[in-house]
């Protein structure tokens, strides 16, 4: 058991950036192992993302034809047969929403443990030294696996798999039980739209949780008109119905990339940063110094946001 | 219909904080109820009020101290408590989330609940995964990162949205029984009434060690072997001073760039 398998994440005819930097963490491990890099794409138009798969250290991309859009219970009857097939010792799985909702249950019907939202891996063979993040990534860990394991990569950590590669493309037939499908997709809503488009800002003015009470964001709205910026936030803000989702800048929100963006009150959740880490130039105001949005800030006031914002409108007025 | 809903209590740190080997030191440590919980408590609550559910019951796995957090979600409105706790499992280190789902689903087969409601994860160890090991354990169904839930179980099927990346939702039927893992947002959390708070007193919380589930013994597959600081990914320059002067120094970097001219 030296090979490692890795699955690709589409979604609506299109796959996703993660199933190119799943070929590099996967590459990385199976060499660590001295084996065989095995990629799978399931479901939907297979043979077009297996050709765009095929880049450089992919030793063989498989690809299972059942199925268009993802239905959890046909990628876990592909990947099962498939392990059975090549038998890796370990099978990276995507930390997106759909990798979560397939590979625990993966985990417990191939009998091995699972460990989640790795930002960094090694192996000599036997065991798994998997780096991820606990408290909200106030600090980083080490843990260790022995044997076989499912391990799923968080996005944006590895680089994609570039060039063009001299994989084999293997059609592989599965039996899908049909009985066993417990779930049907009926269709996917765009949430985000309106008349606003925060990822068309050249500034954008972003709050967080720490703003404390839905009244305070006028001093929010107030900055952002002084610097003629539009107003964006984190997740929570949105979760209380403060602004509208289109506000949103984060995984599940928008992906922005403006020339300035000045972070208040916001601590910089993973989530969160994976929105906003491509921004020019990232300013944070927070009264916690050890918030991971100081990671990634390239400017930073450690103080309190309902002293320093207001004084920073009153300059541009 | 029953209702069963996971609860943790979820370790918090302060700002500041030191490590301690592989944990952050007591000191710097409180216990919260974890926010996806909330959320997950909060929706099973409603479907009751909505005559949708008979009763919710909650399953925790913590020792003694986590009492105070299972008390918050009996006060907002589930009816009875269940916690799972054994000297065993206090000397394993880091529970993996399939030892987690191995005890919950031993819960499961006692209490025979149509819906689970577990958050999408917690917000210390961040696994994400214990809710959809636990449906494959008892072979219910499942969706994950639910942010929508129709109150209406037509067909023995519940309706959900699942949240996906770039504010895209997937409208997926379910079917019964089944696990949903509840994201933030879904609802609005209510705040403990008083009367509430009272009441959750006198409600029924069992402790259940593994031998009442019939578990012969736990070994968690993930050992925790070193905890540090993240390193920084850029050199941060940090304004000192007070708010006049940290603003003033953000006035000059935003003109600098052209903002507001």
């Amino acid at each position: 058991m030296t090979d490692v398998l890795a699955i690709a994440d589409h979604r609506r005819g299109k796959l996703r950036d993660v199933s190119y930097e799943i070929a590099t963490a996967g590459r990385g491990l199976a060499d660590d192992l001295g084996g065989d890099l095995h990629l799978v794409v399931i479901s939907g138009t297979v043979d077009d993302f297996a050709a765009k798969l095929d880049r450089d250290g992919v030793d063989v991309v498989h690809t299972v034809s059942d199925g268009e859009e993802y239905n959890h219970d046909i990628y876990i009857q592909a990947i099962e047969q498939l392990t059975a097939d090549i038998d890796p010792q370990y099978v990276l799985v995507p930390n997106s929403v759909n990798g979560l909702d397939y590979a625990p249950a993966l985990a417990g019907r191939l009998e091995r443990p699972i460990v989640t939202d790795t930002i960094g891996l090694e192996s000599d063979g036997e065991t798994l030294v998997a780096t991820r993040e606990m408290y909200g990534g106030k600090v980083e860990t080490t843990v260790e696996l022995e044997g076989p394991a499912v391990v799923t990569i968080r996005g944006a950590e590895w680089p994609k798999a570039e060039g063009t590669g001299d994989a084999e493309i293997r059609s592989f037939d599965v039996e899908i039980d049909d009985a066993a499908l417990g779930s049907t997709v009926n269709g996917f809503e765009e949430v985000a739209g309106g008349d606003v488009d925060i990822a068309d800002a050249d500034v954008l003015v972003s709050v967080g949780r720490g703003i404390d009470e839905e009244e305070n964001l006028e001093i929010i709205h107030d900055l952002a008109d002084a610097l003629d910026a539009t107003v964006s936030s984190s997740r929570p803000i949105v979760d209380n119905g403060w602004l509208p989702k289109n506000r949103q800048v984060g995984q599940s929100g928008k992906v922005v990339t403006p020339d300035v963006y000045i972070a208040i009150g916001i601590s910089g959740a993973v989530q969160h940063v994976a929105g906003m880490k491509g921004s020019e130039t990232i300013v944070a105001i927070n009264t916690d110094p050890n918030a991971p949005i100081m990671d990634i800030a390239d400017y930073a006031i450690h103080d309190d946001l309902f002293d320093v914002v207001p004084a920073l409108t009153e300059q541009f007025q | 219909m029953k209702i069963l809903v996971t609860v943790s209590e979820v370790a918090t740190v302060e700002d500041a904080f030191e490590i301690d080997g592989t944990t952050i030191a007591d000191q710097y440590l409180g216990a919260d109820l974890n926010e996806w919980d909330d959320y997950a408590v909060e929706e099973a609550v409603q479907l009751q009020e909505a005559d949708l559910a008979d009763e919710v019951v909650t399953v925790t796995i913590g020792p003694e101290d986590a009492d105070q957090t299972i008390r918050q979600a009996l006060a907002k409105g589930a009816d009875r408590a269940l916690r799972v706790w054994d000297d065993d499992l206090a000397d394993v280190g880091l529970l993996d989330p399939g030892t987690k789902a191995d005890l919950l689903a031993a819960v499961v087969d006692d209490e025979q609940p149509d819906l689970v409601l577990s958050g999408v994860q917690t917000g210390d160890d961040s696994f994400g995964a214990t809710g959809v090991a636990l449906a494959d354990r008892v072979g219910y169904q499942w969706a994950a990162v639910v942010n929508h839930l129709e109150h209406e179980f037509a067909d023995d099927t519940a309706s959900v949205r699942r949240e996906l990346e770039g504010g895209v939702e997937e409208l997926t039927d379910v079917d019964l029984p089944a696990v949903l893992t509840i994201q933030t947002g879904i609802n609005e959390p209510r705040y403990a009434s008083l009367r509430g708070i009272r009441q959750a007193q006198r409600k029924p919380l069992e402790v259940q060690t593994l031998d009442d589930l019939g578990i012969e013994g736990v070994d968690s597959a993930l050992a925790l072997t070193e905890m540090y600081e993240p390193e920084s990914e850029t050199d941060v320059t940090v304004w000192e001073g007070g708010a006049d002067d940290t603003a003033g120094d953000l006035a000059s970097l935003l003109r600098e760039k052209g903002v507001a001219q």
